[in-house]
């Protein structure tokens, strides 16, 4: 032996039995805080000066009425998509298939959009709704079934599917559904008046945000007041309580995912109705991996998913408003990505705590007394 | 290297976990050629006070000496390397590895291409030195609980640890290999080690013990040598209090027959044979225990009666009704109440709070029901009166239950399940981990079902506890039940033979 002698090291990390609620409000924001200091960092190395971009970023986003609005319109589809892919972390469902199940949704909007353009709108905008459920419905079933019954890992399958969606939309939109009016571009023609949704005024916010809000609302009755959203929880918490309670994991499987899809098939859907009017390529940029760290900041928690959309649109919103002075719009994900480092990070915080060690004999005395 | 009467010692050592002191300028000396034990309740401090000498814990204050030094063991690597190993409740093997992979594992010695026949031959050498039979080329999938310990135990040789630390040994153990286990250990004892063994049986600090060291609520109150001790002095110690050791069960008022297996099998868990072909009957008013080592068929009886697992062959019958395969559902409302052997991982909900856990087999039904929702209010209410009716102690009725005592847990969990009225309760290992005080409620609580008129089917490895609370006792071994007798008419020695396969001719009860 080397003869160490014991570290007077004065703070012990320790298990915190319940958080603080002090705790688990000062942890994200210090979470966002110190992602935009080591994002600060990452922009000097570029020899940029972070605090006038970090200062254009935010007058751009709440300084102005574009910015504004803009945040919103960026918030809805993050919502939504958080909302979905939310509720399958809710029961340990790891569905990284949310950008597929959008895109599969928009396409089955997008198909009723195009075969009925002459039907009104109270027609229309419920059939696309509808098909989009199904539309994104079925890209979660799909891998649920062999998770289900098989116990295939879902990370992969919905994660696999994702490109298999991209690309079915890719090959739609420069073939069979490609405009003949397009200039050859590959867009789709444009939906009928009938078939968008209505917005507010002249914004370009339209009535997905109602969608977003109300389904938040609905989760949250369902995942807290319901008994099916309190076999969500059991299983979520341990499948083993749900095993012995009785309770059907396989059937919960395939409706969590299915309901999973549905939510993300509508994020899809109120975006190339509400905003694009048509389907193109990469009409998302990624909102189904962004609604991935939503959900997780938002700690699963639907009412709270409102406010980290709202945030994260305002972030996006902010990337494209550096990008005029050079920034690349990248640097919008690698914010993203470190705020979800810290978050995590954070967590540390929220379970453990630091705790000076004086004298454990005082404190004992101190007990007693 | 200057040499000390002790090999390790231990001064003033505290621990302090969230809410609790674990030890409290606990003092403890070891010397070589000698058996300590660590005697104290659970929850006394024994084993952190072992996990810190092991070093998987690091003590808030005090001082460590190895051979006279003082040291500071931030990891068991450190613990080794100053030789000292620790044989955990929970072992810590690979099973798809061989015996001799497992002893290597983690020693950084080994060449990146170890010599396998000398690494068996070194193993071979050292089980014969101190009896520990074991075959270094067998997998450990393959072996039983006593082999398991022996690998652990050679592990720790295989390092040329001095001090061999075992936590509740002979808790996986038929009283036939707890003897071997014994003798290993003063093979050991002899040869110059040093060993430790935690414990909360009496007897067994009686029959091994050269010195004994008494933990209670952290604190080291006594250490006595061997002679200076009876078993009486040592439960007061352990307790603070004189111990009942006998409590009066009224006599059983034996009704009709509730639970019947007949003849059923079932495949355990890695697919091979768990149940072959078990018939018992368990009637209204009676506990009939079920002795065994653990892993000869307890979780899959438990889990066949339940529903948890598909029966092969045979057939269970509860009030004369056949529930084989009726999935767990409708055993629960056939009213069989279940006290899983795991309280946290499956007749509990960790995460969530005590009224979600109180209605967890309940939230189906129609008073809980309003459509598709459930009625708070009703079942706030019945978690409140729940909660006062059976003692739990608890501060907030949503705060999620894994911050509950291993005894509030159990209480809820009893309290859930008893208040269904169930006909039948199957009972495992109900009081494992609990300290006297809860041991007690749960015992009471389970007599007092008894009296009742409920049938229960208790499942434990504890012979004591299957003789404080049976009426009748049944054996597994290896799948089978190899003795069912009347708790009058027999006596542990005789049920430990049968718990190791031996199969006396008479004797057997209806």
């Amino acid at each position: 032996m080397s003869g160490l002698r014991p570290v007077a090291f004065p703070w012990r990390l320790e298990r915190s039995l319940v958080p603080s609620p002090a705790m688990s409000v000062l942890v994200p924001v210090c979470s966002v805080v110190l992602a935009l200091l080591a994002g600060a960092v990452f922009l000097a190395f570029t020899g940029r000066d972070p605090w006038f971009l970090y200062g254009e970023m935010f007058s751009g986003v709440f300084g102005t009425r574009y910015g504004l609005f803009e945040t919103v319109v960026k918030a809805i589809p993050l919502m939504i998509a958080g909302l979905g892919v939310g509720l399958a972390f809710r029961m340990r469902l790891w569905n990284i298939g949310g950008e597929g199940q959008l895109y599969m949704g928009a396409c089955a909007a997008t198909w009723v959009a195009l075969t009925f353009p002459d039907q009104p709108a109270w027609f229309l905008l419920p059939g696309m709704f509808a098909a989009a459920a199904v539309g994104g419905g079925v890209w979660g079933l799909l891998p649920a079934i062999p998770r289900a019954y098989l116990g295939v890992n879902e990370i992969i399958t919905t994660l696999m599917l994702n490109y298999v969606a991209i690309l079915w939309v890719d090959y739609l939109v420069y073939g069979p559904w490609r405009d003949p009016a397009g200039f050859n571009f590959p867009l789709t023609a444009r939906f009928s008046p009938e078939a968008i949704l209505p917005t507010l005024g002249d914004s370009r916010i339209h009535a997905g945000l109602l969608v977003g809000l109300t389904l938040a609302l609905i989760l949250y009755v369902v995942l807290y007041r319901t008994r099916w959203g309190y076999e969500i929880r059991v299983v979520g918490d341990s499948p083993g309580a749900a095993r012995y309670a009785g309770i059907n994991i396989g059937r919960n499987i395939l409706l969590v995912m299915l309901a999973s899809g549905v939510i993300c098939g509508l994020a899809g859907m109120v975006e190339v109705s509400g905003l694009a009017h048509r389907l193109q390529p990469g009409f998302s940029p990624g909102y189904g991996y962004t609604a991935i760290i939503i959900a997780w900041l938002a700690r699963l928690n639907p009412l709270t998913v409102i406010l980290v959309a709202f945030l994260f649109g305002g972030l996006q919103v902010g990337g494209y408003i550096v990008q005029t002075n050079g920034v690349p719009a990248t640097m919008v994900a690698m914010l993203q990505g470190l705020v979800l480092f810290f978050v995590l990070a954070g967590e540390v915080l929220l379970k453990y705590r630091f705790r000076r060690v004086r004298d454990p004999r005082a404190e004992v005395k101190k007990r007693d007394r | 290297m200057v040499e000390t009467e002790f090999l390790v010692e231990m001064r003033q050592v505290s621990k302090r976990f969230p809410g609790v002191l674990a030890n409290d300028r606990v003092d403890l000396a070891l010397r070589p050629g000698e058996i300590h034990v660590l005697l104290g309740e659970n929850g006394s401090g024994k084993s952190t006070l072992m996990n810190i000498l092991a070093g998987l814990y690091r003590p808030d204050e005090g001082e460590i000496y190895v051979g006279g030094r003082q040291v500071s063991l931030r990891s068991p690597r450190d613990a080794i390397e100053a030789g000292i190993g620790m044989v955990h409740q929970h072992f810590k093997l690979v099973d798809i590895f061989t015996v001799a992979e497992n002893v290597i594992l983690g020693d950084r010695n080994i060449p990146f291409f170890p010599n396998r026949r000398r690494i068996e031959r070194h193993i071979a050498g050292l089980s014969e030195r101190y009896g520990l039979r074991v075959d270094p080329q067998v997998r450990v999938w393959q072996l039983s609980v006593g082999e398991r310990q022996r690998v652990e135990i050679l592990k720790m040789l295989y390092r040329g640890c001095r001090v061999l630390i075992l936590d509740e040994p002979t808790a996986v153990l038929t009283p036939g290999e707890a003897r071997e286990l014994f003798r290993n250990l003063r093979e050991m004892a002899d040869r110059g080690q040093a060993v430790v063994v935690i414990t909360h049986k009496l007897q067994e600090v009686m029959e091994i013990a050269d010195r004994v060291t008494v933990l209670r609520r952290g604190r080291a109150v006594a250490m006595l040598e061997r002679g200076d001790f009876t078993a009486r002095d040592l439960a007061w110690l352990m307790v603070g209090r004189d111990v009942v050791f006998q409590v009066k069960k009224p006599p059983s008022e034996r009704g009709e027959i509730v639970l019947e297996l007949r003849d059923v099998h079932a495949l355990s868990d890695f697919g091979r044979p768990g149940l072959r072909g078990v018939s018992l009957t368990v009637h209204a008013g009676e506990i009939l225990g079920v002795a065994g080592v653990a892993g000869n068929g307890q979780r899959e009886l438990a889990e066949v009666v339940t529903g948890l697992r598909p029966v092969r062959a045979g057939s269970i019958h509860l009030a004369g009704c056949n529930i084989t395969n009726v999935g767990v559902r409708r055993v629960i409302d056939y009213g069989v109440g279940y006290i899983p052997e795991d309280r946290l991982g499956a007749g509990l909900v960790p995460g969530l709070g005590t009224v979600d856990n109180l209605i967890l087999k309940d939230y189906r039904r129609p008073e809980f029901r309003r459509g598709p929702f459930l009625d708070r209010r009703r079942s706030r209410e019945r978690a409140l009166e729940r909660v006062k009716r059976f003692d739990v102690r608890l501060s907030d009725l949503e705060a999620p239950v894994k911050l509950l005592s291993g005894g509030n847990l159990q209480r809820l969990l009893l309290a859930r399940e008893i208040s269904a009225n169930p006909s039948l309760i199957v009972a495992v290992y109900p009081v494992r981990g609990l300290d006297v005080g809860a041991t007690e409620d749960v015992h009471r609580m389970l007599l007092e079902q008894r009296s009742a008129g409920t049938a229960i089917l208790l499942i434990s490895e504890d012979l004591d506890e299957i003789f404080k609370l049976s009426d009748r006792i049944a054996v597994l071994f290896e799948g089978a039940v190899t003795g069912l007798l009347s708790v009058d008419w027999t006596d542990p020695e005789k049920i430990g033979l049968l718990m190791m396969g031996e199969r006396p001719a008479e004797e057997a009860v209806p």
